[in-house]
């Protein structure tokens, strides 16, 4: 019975953290859902070449060349070596080791061959990046909103994924040293480690006995960091490695430009300009919602939300926002890192039972000169590498501050009394519209 | 034919029984901006002598209604919509042009939602189909190596992906074009967009436009280039911050092609 106390340890472990991790999504799909419904079903072949462009193919990501080409390593670093998880799991249910090795042969060794070189290669790319970071301080990375939390979590990640691949390629020496120098039978001649037979030196004048401890100790140490790792993104920016992928399909398809009409409003206006309505016929219960715009995260739609969930705070939205850029308050990146982080409030109010309406995003989270500063330019749609749109989050707050409180600022309501009066917005007489005919022959 | 002497409304031309293969969509900026009616009548100067069939709607036409909807009353957007629809279905209107990239926008993505299709085509869309064609030519010369750099309008770069159309006609100047630091789907903004036109900007350390044209300025050209009305003004308001107005114009897109044709 004794001989199954690894395999039941690492059964334990490995639901403990999977069943986690399933609850933490479930948590963040009832958060999602807790925006108002859009319509994002039409189209799905458009959608498929979108998310494949985009998520997959990595099209904006490469804008920026340098760290597209860096971030492209990695996330086919990525990729690659979740493959080799398959096989660590299966080796921890069944107790076996390396059980792919008999069945692939030659394969197995190019498998284990890529496997180290993108571990390498991902290390390298995570030392330009902690760098660009840290060293250079990159502007973007150093905005007010970056501080705190948002710091810390760009760097664990990086520090994670250094920590990982160390403890990867320290399994792989040792395990190497054991098939090659020790001779143990339990490790089959399987594999081939072009990076870490340079780490074979640190075992000289060990003991096979101190080499397994090791081999022992790193693999469960990589296995269980990759799973409290996969615990870890409901916490972190990190969780677009998965929303990426949905973010992209479900993304506005329509021209940038197009701003959504309201249909609550279209209805309304109808009846006004309609002669024949009956003004005294009693008005439809669901006609009208609950408010016009958006004054917390439960009046934005499940898109918004989603984006919100998405964003990895790289901040090139910012970076390329004409208001940002001049010194004004707004930053895309944090309508977004605000949206996310009143919908996990909200969500963490329902989980305890508490009533969650105590804030709300707009005044709470996002101040109203911050939403009056944009210039509805999409620069921060366009720069964002996986089709987040902020822009359509501050649009919705314009609609809640004026057509459910009236607070335009008074300029504004100027410009909207002569569109209403003169349909111009400056106060012209409608007359004078053709007056430029007349001077063309003067 | 019309001339710079008869420009036809489309209630004229209706009482003539007749109607007009496009409908030129002024703006209000096109209407009432004594900067943006030059680009109004350079626009029509070139479209009478390419012989295009249009006409205005003249005291008809209304906002489109997008510097409401941008500061986000919807109710006032759509109520002029549906009024503007009910004047063009009314004419049957197939096609549209305007100079505005804003009117642009709004005509062509917004307002079929509400009842409202047809063609639309921004002026320099149209203006380098006419090139095209061969019913505009350009007899070269004034702009001949002349150094022109071209900002992109917000609402019609990235909001509609046109990037090519005002580039294609600006090549037709035998000109230099350049391009700024950021420019196409990179293109920094005026300032002007999202309603910002009508009101003071939030507190910062520098305009939008004073940015930006310190980008055109970069190229050290001759022309700024522009394809909207208020990016014009936005640009022009920052070429006199710079005091440089002597040295560089901002002209729009017709108007340079107009001066071309010498007309």
């Amino acid at each position: 019975m004794s001989a199954y106390i690894p395999n039941i340890t690492f059964a334990v472990l490995f639901f403990v953290l999977v069943g986690l991790f399933t609850r933490n999504v479930r948590r963040i799909v009832r958060n999602i859902k807790l925006g108002t419904s859009t319509n994002r079903s039409d189209q799905p072949k458009k959608r498929w070449l979108h998310m494949a462009r985009v998520a997959l193919g990595q099209s904006k990501m490469v804008r920026k060349p340098l760290s597209g080409a860096l971030h492209v390593i990695v996330y086919v670093g990525f990729v690659v070596i979740n493959i080799e998880l398959l096989e660590i799991i299966l080796d921890g249910f069944l107790g076996t080791h390396r059980i792919f090795a008999p069945f692939l042969g030659g394969v197995y060794d190019v498998l284990i061959f890529t496997f180290e070189i993108f571990a390498a290669l991902v290390l390298i790319c995570v030392f330009f990046f902690w760098t660009r970071r840290n060293v250079v301080r990159i502007k973007r990375f150093w905005k007010p909103e970056m501080k705190g939390w948002p710091k810390w979590d760009a760097d664990i990640i990086l520090y994670a994924e250094v920590v990982l691949m160390g403890l990867f390629l320290t399994m792989n020496a040792s395990d190497y040293w054991l098939q090659t120098v020790a001779q143990d039978s339990h490790y089959v001649q399987a594999g081939s480690f072009p990076i870490s037979q340079f780490l074979l030196p640190l075992f000289d004048g060990m003991t096979a006995q101190q080499v397994i401890a090791i081999e022992r100790t790193t693999w469960w140490l990589h296995i269980s960091g990759i799973l409290l790792f996969l615990n870890y993104l409901y916490y972190s920016k990190h969780l677009h490695i998965i929303l990426a992928f949905p973010n992209t399909y479900f993304a506005k398809l329509s021209p940038q430009g197009e701003l959504s009409n309201m249909e609550a409003v279209t209805n309304e206006v109808k009846l006004m300009l309609d002669p024949e309505v009956d003004p005294y016929a009693a008005p439809a219960t669901d006609a009208v919602p609950t408010t016009f715009g958006a004054a917390d995260v439960t009046d934005l739609n499940w898109v918004q939300l989603m984006n919100a969930y998405s964003c990895t705070e790289c901040g090139r939205c910012t970076d390329e926002c004409p208001a940002n850029q001049t010194g004004k308050l707004l930053s895309p990146r944090k309508i977004m890192m605000d949206t996310r982080d009143r919908l996990t409030e909200v969500g963490s109010s329902l989980n305890k039972g508490e009533d969650p309406n105590q804030n709300t995003l707009l005044d709470n989270y996002i101040s109203r000169e911050e939403i009056w500063a944009c210039t509805s330019c999409n620069a921060c749609v366009e720069a964002c590498p996986i089709a987040i749109d902020p822009l359509s989050i501050i649009m919705e707050m314009r609609r809640y501050l004026v057509m459910e409180q009236s607070a335009a600022p008074n300029e504004l309501n100027v410009m909207m009394t002569n569109v209403e009066n003169n349909g111009a917005p400056w106060p012209f007489n409608q007359q004078d519209r053709i007056a430029w005919r007349e001077e063309l022959n003067t | 034919m019309a001339s710079t002497t008869n420009i036809p409304t489309m209630s004229e031309l209706a009482a003539q029984g007749k109607q007009p293969e496009v409908l030129f969509w002024v703006g209000c900026a096109g209407s009432f901006d004594e900067r943006a009616k030059k680009i109004t009548k350079a626009f029509v100067k070139l479209l009478i002598k390419a012989d295009v069939s249009f006409a205005v709607l003249g005291p008809e036409e209304s906002c489109t209604g997008d510097p409401a909807k941008r500061a986000g009353n919807e109710f006032l957007f759509q109520m002029q919509a549906m009024t503007n629809i009910e004047v063009l279905n009314g004419y049957e209107v197939k096609k549209i042009v305007t100079a505005c990239p804003h009117c642009f926008n709004t005509l062509k993505n917004e307002y079929p939602g509400l009842g409202g299709s047809y063609e639309v085509v921004h002026h320099t869309q149209f203006l380098k189909q006419l090139l095209h064609e061969g019913k505009l030519k350009v007899k070269g010369g004034s702009f001949k190596g002349k150094r022109i750099t071209f900002h992109d309008p917000c609402y019609l770069g990235r909001a509609n992906n046109e990037y090519e159309a005002p580039r294609a006609v600006l090549s037709k100047l035998e000109s230099e074009l350049i391009e700024m630091k950021s420019c196409k789907a990179k293109g920094l903004c005026c300032g002007a967009g999202g309603a910002q036109m009508f009101k003071d900007a939030e507190p910062g350390n520098k305009e939008v436009n004073i940015e930006r044209t310190e980008q055109a300025l970069a190229t050290k050209p001759d022309i700024i280039a522009a394809g909207c009305p208020f990016c014009n003004t936005m640009m022009t308001d920052g070429v006199k911050n710079k005091e440089q107005e002597s040295k560089v114009a901002v002209m729009d897109i017709a108007e340079l092609l107009e001066q071309a044709q010498d007309l």
